[in-house]
């Protein structure tokens, strides 16, 4: 099979839309080539804005042509929209635009760059935002869709994508709604729940679980905020046991919003896969399987709940 | 409306600005001084700019029309001066005076700092230092781009200068040949830990900042109506943003808060209200 990685998607695809929607505007803090932007930056230089490295003014600047009727869509790597927050905040989120954050390079999927460059915690605070929508799309197809639904949507959204090219799962004409889980593989025994590439890893421990006679189900969540509660708790209570995966900490993200509402609803048993410490450099392959977040972790955390440890 | 504030801004003289000035001032101080709290320094440092901005024909608006598609923006980054805005707001005919009565209480339009969407008028959420003019930028690309005419104004502070996403937007402005963007800097020399030249003494030279940066500059006083208006209406330079660096007092007409390092903000008791009462109307 064919990888691609979510960032190509998105470049390509916010070409497409910008051919035809003269309202979208496209900005970055000098990553723009590493956003796949660069025949958007040679054939509409003025809907296009590099502001330099300067994240913060980005955001700001970004809300400003919200507000001047354009749909702007601002993309760094997630990592360093961090000292954006402060206008996402305020002039994003608390103004309620319609501005798309896009941050790439998510989790540890800028892996040989090593910990400073891997995003951990970007959708634990955005999560903590009023207004804002989360999508985090499982691959390049579904991606694809997921930024057309996005330019549609009102008010701020955050737009995860990963530089790592990895396993098509979804097909290409699978309908995508924002605030929709998708079911992979119905099962009886336990939930798998996954978001962006980490779907894929579900998959491959799926198929590795029946071995023993486990059957999981495979839910994907490509929209976190809003969480798709019914999916997860119809799910949770057939099986009566959940793993979440998620290339990102173990606070704060897609385990910790799953957790909120088993626990709110009395149901099932959780355990989290996510990251409890710093990235490291090394090949995507090794580190995620060194830090607990690939298919192997996942079988693992499944035959455990499974047997009650 | 337009007619109308252009007609209004020819029949204003200092005098009557400088009278329109003192009865905004009087309106935000008894706000503060009912809610018990709030930021008189730069509630009046900044009162005269924007009095000028609003009824010295500059701003192109219309207050039955909030969202009129062709108004000109005025944002107030330095949003710990809200009650200049909704007293300039209020006066204009946005809304009723009586919302001050309600300033920082529970479900107010007024709120603390302005809040978008809280009162018709005010364009953006604001409190955070260093943000306004990044919004103004994009506001302004945004004009640039639709040939609207529109321009933007952003009231900042000197203070704020210090926060480093300001920097960001001011080295930004000029590679977009932003002509439409002006900003005010509300120069009043003090911050809430004392006088700027102490906190920061490298803020200044200031203008010659902004000028490196390819901005065109002008200094003046920000409480004389003769050097406001001549600044706002001569023609902008083409092909650069404008920083207006107004030079202000802090708590600007009230003897007590005047330079006074500890009127950034606070509460205003019964007899400092009679007294500032006294000195806004003298």
């Amino acid at each position: 099979m064919e990888l691609l990685s979510t960032r190509q998607a998105f470049g390509e695809t916010l070409y497409e839309i910008m051919k035809k929607d003269e309202r979208v505007f496209a900005l970055t803090a000098d990553l723009g080539e590493s956003l796949k932007m660069g025949k958007i930056m040679e054939e509409f230089p003025e809907r296009f804005l590099d502001t330099g490295v300067a994240e913060a003014n980005m955001a700001g600047v970004a809300a400003g042509l919200a507000l001047g009727s354009f749909v702007p869509v601002a993309g760094s790597f997630a990592v360093f929209l961090t000292r954006a927050f402060d206008h996402i905040r305020l002039q994003i989120c608390q103004n309620n635009l319609h501005v798309i954050i896009v941050g790439s390079h998510g989790g540890v999927s800028n892996a040989p760059d090593g910990g400073s460059a891997h995003a951990l915690e970007d959708i634990a605070y955005m999560r903590a935002l009023p207004n804002m929508t989360i999508l985090n799309p499982s691959d390049y197809n579904e991606t694809k869709k997921a930024l057309a639904a996005a330019i549609e949507y009102p008010g701020p959204v955050y737009f995860r994508l990963y530089r790592e090219p990895t396993a098509q799962i979804v097909s290409s004409d699978a309908e995508f709604i924002i605030g929709k889980a998708n079911v992979l593989k119905e099962g009886k025994d336990i939930s798998l729940v996954a978001s962006g590439p980490q779907a894929a890893e579900a998959i491959v421990a799926a198929e590795d679980l029946i071995k023993d006679g486990i059957d999981a189900e495979i839910l994907a969540l490509p929209t976190i905020k809003p969480l798709d509660e019914k999916t997860i708790l119809t799910s949770a209570r057939k099986t009566g046991r959940v793993v979440t995966l998620e290339d990102h900490s173990i606070n704060g993200g897609l385990g910790s919003a799953v957790a909120e509402v088993l626990a709110e609803n009395n149901v099932g048993r959780l355990y989290r896969l996510g990251l409890r410490q710093f990235g490291e450099s090394g090949n995507y392959q090794d580190l995620i399987k060194k830090v607990g977040i690939d298919s192997g972790a996942i079988s693992r955390a499944a035959r455990d709940l499974v047997k009650g440890r | 409306m337009i007619k109308k504030q252009m007609s209004m801004s020819q029949a204003n003289n200092s005098q009557e600005l400088t009278q329109i000035a003192r009865e905004l001032r009087l309106l935000a101080l008894r706000a503060m001084y009912q809610c018990g709290s709030g930021h008189p320094g730069s509630t009046f440092s900044t009162m005269d700019v924007l009095t000028a901005l609003y009824f010295g024909g500059i701003l192109k608006y219309d207050p039955a029309q909030p969202d009129w598609q062709e108004r000109d923006y005025f944002l107030l980054s330095n949003g710990h001066a809200a009650p200049a805005l909704y007293a300039v707001l209020a006066k204009a005919g946005y809304f009723a005076e009586t919302e001050l009565d309600k300033l920082r209480q529970l479900g107010a339009g007024a709120q603390g700092h302005p809040h978008r969407g809280a009162l018709p008028g005010v364009e953006i959420s604001s409190g955070s230092l260093g943000q306004g003019l990044s919004v103004g930028i994009g506001l302004a690309r945004a004009a640039q781009l639709k040939k609207s005419g529109q321009k933007i104004y952003v009231m900042q502070s000197d203070g704020e200068q210090e926060e480093g996403s300001t920097w960001e937007a001011v080295m930004l402005a000029p590679k977009l040949g932003l002509d439409n963007l002006i900003t005010i800097i509300d120069k009043n020399g003090m911050q809430i830990d004392g006088a700027t030249k102490q906190v920061m003494p490298s803020l200044d030279p200031l203008a010659d900042k902004y000028r490196a940066f390819g901005w065109a500059v002008k200094e003046i006083d920000g409480h004389n109506f003769d050097e406001i208006i001549p600044a706002f209406k001569e023609v902008q330079e083409e092909g650069k943003p404008l920083v207006i660096i107004a030079n202000t007092v802090r708590g600007k007409g009230v003897s007590f808060m005047e330079n006074s390092p500890s009127w950034h903000a606070g509460k205003i008791t019964d007899e400092q209200y009679e007294q500032a009462k006294k000195d806004l109307m003298k």
